[in-house]
């Protein structure tokens, strides 16, 4: 006899969600939506001047991929991220079925973990399909080729699926602070929408702040401050820094963040 | 001619700056300086008196201190290097700043760092510093002393140290080593350089300014004629380290990688040519602009100068070869960084390691009548434009018709090449020819690699050295060799003239393979801050309550829920539940009446589990209850509604709701739940959100059944059924308890519970206010009377 809430039952009732194949449907959709708009658009580098990696995004599967995961990384990975792990227990709520799992009974605690377990695979999942589907729609229309650098050089194809994934760990890694506050809110609060929307929120203003140059060193405090790190991997040279530095705060708030989830959970009054 | 003066203006700024200072902030201690003026003789005869600008400054928290002299660039004054000497001061060093002759406030003639002139002028600075009591000394007249300074003042140093031993180190930045060989390089005249350094001293009135008249006679017949003469050469020559003896003191050579003045290859020489340590840095800075990385060369030289002049301990000396480059992307602000590649020995400019085979064969080449249109490299003050040269995407201009290719197949690896790169090429007749190396993109897109452009001279068969530089070239990449006819910034022949130029040899490539650059350390927060975390996190979660002993009491064992002394405040002070006791025996069917706000769901939740009581405690079957207690598994529940996923249907819902338990499939007894449920398969089939109020409800007291717990407590059961649904459902409860199980029935419908319970506890406002069978409390008379009658004697 397995214990309460085995992750498969946990996973089986999230999934028929339309919530979850909402999200997974756009998510595979996206880089379809993409190549036609790369195709309608025709060719033509940007007028300012600067290179950038939509201005090679068409050279290749590889190449597209990264630039698919570029204008997601910023907003919608978030969301996407924030909607699995900030629902799944304030949804619960909101249905009342959280009563009924607690006193079936599923230990508190126990609850929590295996939520969060099944959130955070949801979530990977949905961080790995964006990337994949690009890879495929990309390699289908503009071919398998060497990845083209932005900065000039290129990039062997064949060593390539070892930087691509290198990137998507570090997107997974980075968005654990995204996780961790959407799961925070999503214990303390019986509404979803107010879980999504205030970890998507947290984002924007850190987001914000960030851009307050005034702030100097400060700003490396900032959640968000690292989301692009994975651009490094996309040098010649591997410069792990950044990379390093935005694991390091991800892990280090998602550690402080699930663990005041736990605390709050563990000594609520559920009330609804 | 306005783009042209703005870009000379930008020139000589560099010149005049190009060793750079950092501004200081003001809550540093302050630097006492004193200007004097030091009275020189100097000439060929030592018969010429002058006077010199100077400006000492004293050491910071120290008696007596090695000395350092700054000299500027050219076209600048002692003024250029104040913020350096300041700083310099503060690191507890005494710091001569003069303007050299001709230049500020200091009398005289501009003679080029001549050993008949400038250099004996600061022979006698050395002389004055000796006199100094700030001053420490090696010996009598010997003061400790090191030089540094850019450009003309790298010159100043290095011809010091090399006609004066008492010199101890020197930093000499972004200067010459033969100076005929940088205005004049194999005798093609670098005139856009040469005007730009002749006339920029011009004060208006003459053309020669302030320079020592024979020297600007020299320079308007070479720029008059475009032909460099014997005596110019000579002239120069004076002027260079080249034909001064070597300098045995230690020597930190600095080199611009953006210099078309004073190429790398000038500091390549005065490094071979040195007899004491020599260390080279190539930086991404020089005459023509481009990142100055101010702080990293005022580092070096500060370290420089502990070591050799101050012999401070645990100085790290700068490596032997030291080659900043283009970085990294900061992913934070989009800025490329700079990164500093070593390595411990400094290998020279001609390090080959193989040669590339070259495609191209013979070529017609054309020289312009007059060498105009002029091919464009290099432009004074034009690096600037890209921060970062090597970053490639060079502005840059061939003329077609007017120069030779020649190219290498792609490469199957990357390359960087770092030192001169070098080919055979042979011509039909005397060649004037620019070599300039090309990145050349898959694409076929061709950048310079550098800006820079080498001429050379060649008669029949001759080597071509291309400009040092240190540069990657991508996999896939083609390296290109042109030779062009013209190029903008020299004089070339001005007859029209055809060569048929063809390279003999391939293109060998030197490179410097030690050279590393050490990866970035991230700083050490990054790893305390999650061991922080974890620590946080253990402490956040540490257990509130230890297990009690009394969690299981013995003599209760049987009793199936016994609650005493239960009291529950919410948050806002309301007091739900007060002091409330009351036990439930085996096969009874309790009910549980009071009208809304009695406190009736409240006492429920805590049954569950869900609510943690302040007071009292609740006990089932002799165990405590508390969130998650494993005896909740003897409770089937249904409080204030049904809770299900909306997206599943019925069927689904109660069977992932058994699977969630935990418990064995085999005890669901899921079949007895749904007889209770009264759904048809079609329904049960069906996602809940299609269900009416009274489907949810009856398959919600269905879940509460499943596994037939021993007991089963229901709020407000017959919500939404109808008549003939409720009556049902009484029966379901009566024989559910006949079983030997128990069942509590909570409403606030007195008939409810007079009809399906044999007793009933009664609350009101939180407090239980009447227990008992229900015969005995109504005891004839209707329970609606009774139960009026009991809560409103309370009010």
């Amino acid at each position: 006899m397995s214990g309460p809430l085995p992750l498969k039952v946990e996973a089986v009732r999230q999934f028929r969600r339309r919530r979850t194949m909402v999200a997974f449907g756009f998510l595979l959709l996206l880089p379809w939506i993409l190549v036609i708009a790369f195709q309608l658009g025709g060719g033509g580098p940007d007028e300012d001047g600067r290179m950038s990696l939509a201005d090679v995004a068409t050279t290749s599967g590889l190449n597209f991929a990264l630039f698919t995961l570029f204008v997601s990384t910023g907003f919608l990975l978030v969301v996407t991220v924030a909607l699995f792990c900030g629902d799944t227990v304030a949804s619960e709520a909101g249905w009342s079925s959280l009563r009924y799992l607690l006193a079936a009974p599923v230990p508190r605690a126990r609850l929590l973990r295996q939520k969060l377990a099944v959130a955070l695979g949801y979530a990977t999942a949905a961080v790995l399909a964006l990337p994949l589907m690009a890879l495929l729609a990309g390699t289908l229309v503009f071919g398998w080729s060497d990845i083209t650098l932005p900065t000039g050089g290129t990039y062997p194809a064949e060593s390539a699926f070892g930087r691509m994934a290198i990137i998507v760990g570090y997107s997974l890694v980075s968005q654990l602070v995204v996780a961790a506050l959407a799961f925070l809110l999503s214990v303390v609060t019986d509404s979803p929408l107010g879980a999504v929307g205030g970890a998507v929120g947290l984002v924007i203003i850190s987001n914000i702040l960030d851009a307050v140059t005034a702030l100097g060193d400060w700003r490396d405090l900032l959640p968000t401050r690292f989301t692009y790190a994975w651009l490094d991997a996309l040098q010649p040279d591997i410069s792990w820094n950044g990379m390093i530095q935005g694991a390091s705060l991800s892990v280090t708030y998602a550690v402080v963040l699930f663990a005041l989830a736990f605390r709050h959970f563990r000594g609520k009054d559920v009330t609804s | 001619m306005r783009g042209r003066w703005v870009a000379g203006a930008a020139a000589v700024g560099v010149l005049a700056a190009g060793g750079g200072f950092v501004l200081l902030s003001d809550d540093e201690p302050p630097v006492r300086r004193e200007a004097v003026r030091v009275e020189v003789v100097d000439g060929p005869k030592d018969d010429q008196k002058v006077a010199l600008d100077a400006t000492f400054y004293k050491p910071v928290g120290v008696e007596k201190a090695p000395a350092v002299m700054l000299a500027h660039g050219f076209g600048g004054s002692k003024e250029s290097q104040a913020g350096a000497a300041v700083k310099l001061a503060r690191q507890g060093y005494a710091v001569l700043t003069w303007s050299a002759r001709g230049f500020g406030r200091s009398e005289g003639e501009i003679a080029l760092n001549s050993p008949d002139y400038e250099v004996k002028d600061t022979r006698q600075l050395i002389d004055w510093l000796a006199e100094r009591p700030e001053v420490r000394l090696d010996g009598t007249g010997d003061p400790r002393v090191g030089m540094a300074g850019p450009s003309y003042g790298g010159a100043i140093s290095l011809l010091t140290a090399a006609y004066d031993g008492r010199v101890d180190a020197i930093v000499p930045s972004i200067t010459w080593h033969d100076l005929s060989q940088s205005l004049m390089p194999q005798g093609v005249f670098k005139k856009l350089w040469a005007g730009l350094f002749f006339t920029g001293e011009s004060d208006g009135s003459t053309a020669c300014g302030r320079f020592l008249p024979a020297v600007c006679e020299m320079y308007q017949e070479v720029a008059r004629t475009g032909r460099p003469t014997d005596e110019a050469r000579d002239l120069l020559r004076e002027s260079s380290p080249a034909i001064a003896p070597p300098v045995r003191a230690p020597m930190l050579l600095i080199q611009g990688q953006s210099d078309s003045l004073f190429p790398l290859d000038q500091a390549d020489h005065n490094a071979r040519a040195a007899k004491g340590p020599v260390s080279v840095v190539w930086y991404q800075g020089g005459h023509d602009g481009g990142e100055q990385e101010t702080e990293r060369l005022a580092g070096l030289t500060s370290d420089w100068f502990d070591h050799y002049l101050n012999n401070e301990k645990g100085i790290t000396l700068p490596p032997a070869f030291t080659v900043t480059r283009a970085g990294g992307v900061d992913s934070r602000n989009g800025r490329q960084s700079v990164v500093a590649a070593t390595a411990d020995a400094y290998p020279g400019l001609e390090n080959a390691t193989r040669e590339l085979p070259l495609e191209g064969g013979q070529q017609a080449v054309q020289n312009p009548a007059g060498g105009v249109p002029a091919s464009i490299s290099a432009l004074p003050g034009l690096g600037a434009l890209s921060s970062l040269g090597s970053l490639g995407g060079a502005f840059s201009l061939d003329m077609s018709g007017q120069n030779a290719s020649f190219t290498t197949e792609p490469l199957d690896t990357a390359l960087r090449v770092t030192g001169s790169p070098a080919l055979r090429v042979k011509t039909d007749r005397e060649a004037t020819l620019f070599a300039k190396l090309y990145d050349v993109s898959p694409d076929g897109r061709a950048a310079l690699a550098r800006r820079l452009a080498a001429p050379v001279k060649i008669d029949g068969e001759g080597d071509v050295v291309l400009p040092a530089l240190d540069y990657e070239f991508s996999r896939g990449h083609r390296l290109r060799v042109v030779l062009s006819t013209t190029d903008y910034g020299f004089s070339s022949p001005a007859e029209p003239l055809t060569y048929e130029i063809s390279a003999v040899s391939g293109l060998s490539v030197p490179s410097a393979p030690s050279l590393s650059a050490p990866a970035p350390r991230p700083p050490v927060w990054v790893w305390i801050a999650p061991a922080v975390a974890l620590a946080v996190a253990a402490g956040l979660l540490v257990p509130r309550r230890r297990r009690r002993q009394d969690d299981f009491d013995e003599a209760s064992a049987e009793v199936p829920l016994r609650i005493e002394g239960l009291t529950k405040t919410y948050r806002n002070g309301y007091k739900a539940v007060d002091d409330v006791s009351f036990r439930v025996e085996k096969g009874q069917v309790l009910g549980l009446l009071g009208p809304n706000g009695a406190g009736k769901t409240t006492t429920l939740r805590m049954l569950m589990g869900l609510i943690h009581p302040d007071g009292g405690e609740i006990r089932i079957f002799g165990h405590r209850v508390g969130p998650g207690a494993p005896v909740l598994a003897r409770l089937g529940s249904f409080v204030e509604g049904p809770g299900f996923l909306p997206h599943l249907s019925g069927r689904d819902n109660l069977e992932l709701y058994w699977r969630a338990t935990g418990r064995p499939a085999g005890d669901s007894r899921m079949e007895e739940a749904l007889e209770v449920a009264a759904l048809t398969d079609e329904a049960l089939a069906r996602p809940v959100r299609t269900y009416s109020q009274g489907m949810r409800q009856r398959l919600a007291i269905a879940q509460a059944m499943l596994g037939l717990p021993d007991l089963l407590v229901l709020d407000e059961p017959t919500n939404g059924l109808d008549p003939p649904q409720i009556r049902q459902m009484r029966e379901v409860l009566v024989r559910y308890a006949e079983a030997g199980r128990t069942v509590i029935v909570s409403s606030h419908l007195l008939s409810e519970v007079e009809q399906t319970c044999d007793r009933v506890v009664v609350m009101a406002r939180g407090r239980k206010v009447a227990d008992g069978p229900v015969a005995e409390i109504v005891g004839g008379r209707g329970l609606e009377d009774v139960f009026l009658e009991i809560i409103g004697s309370r009010a």
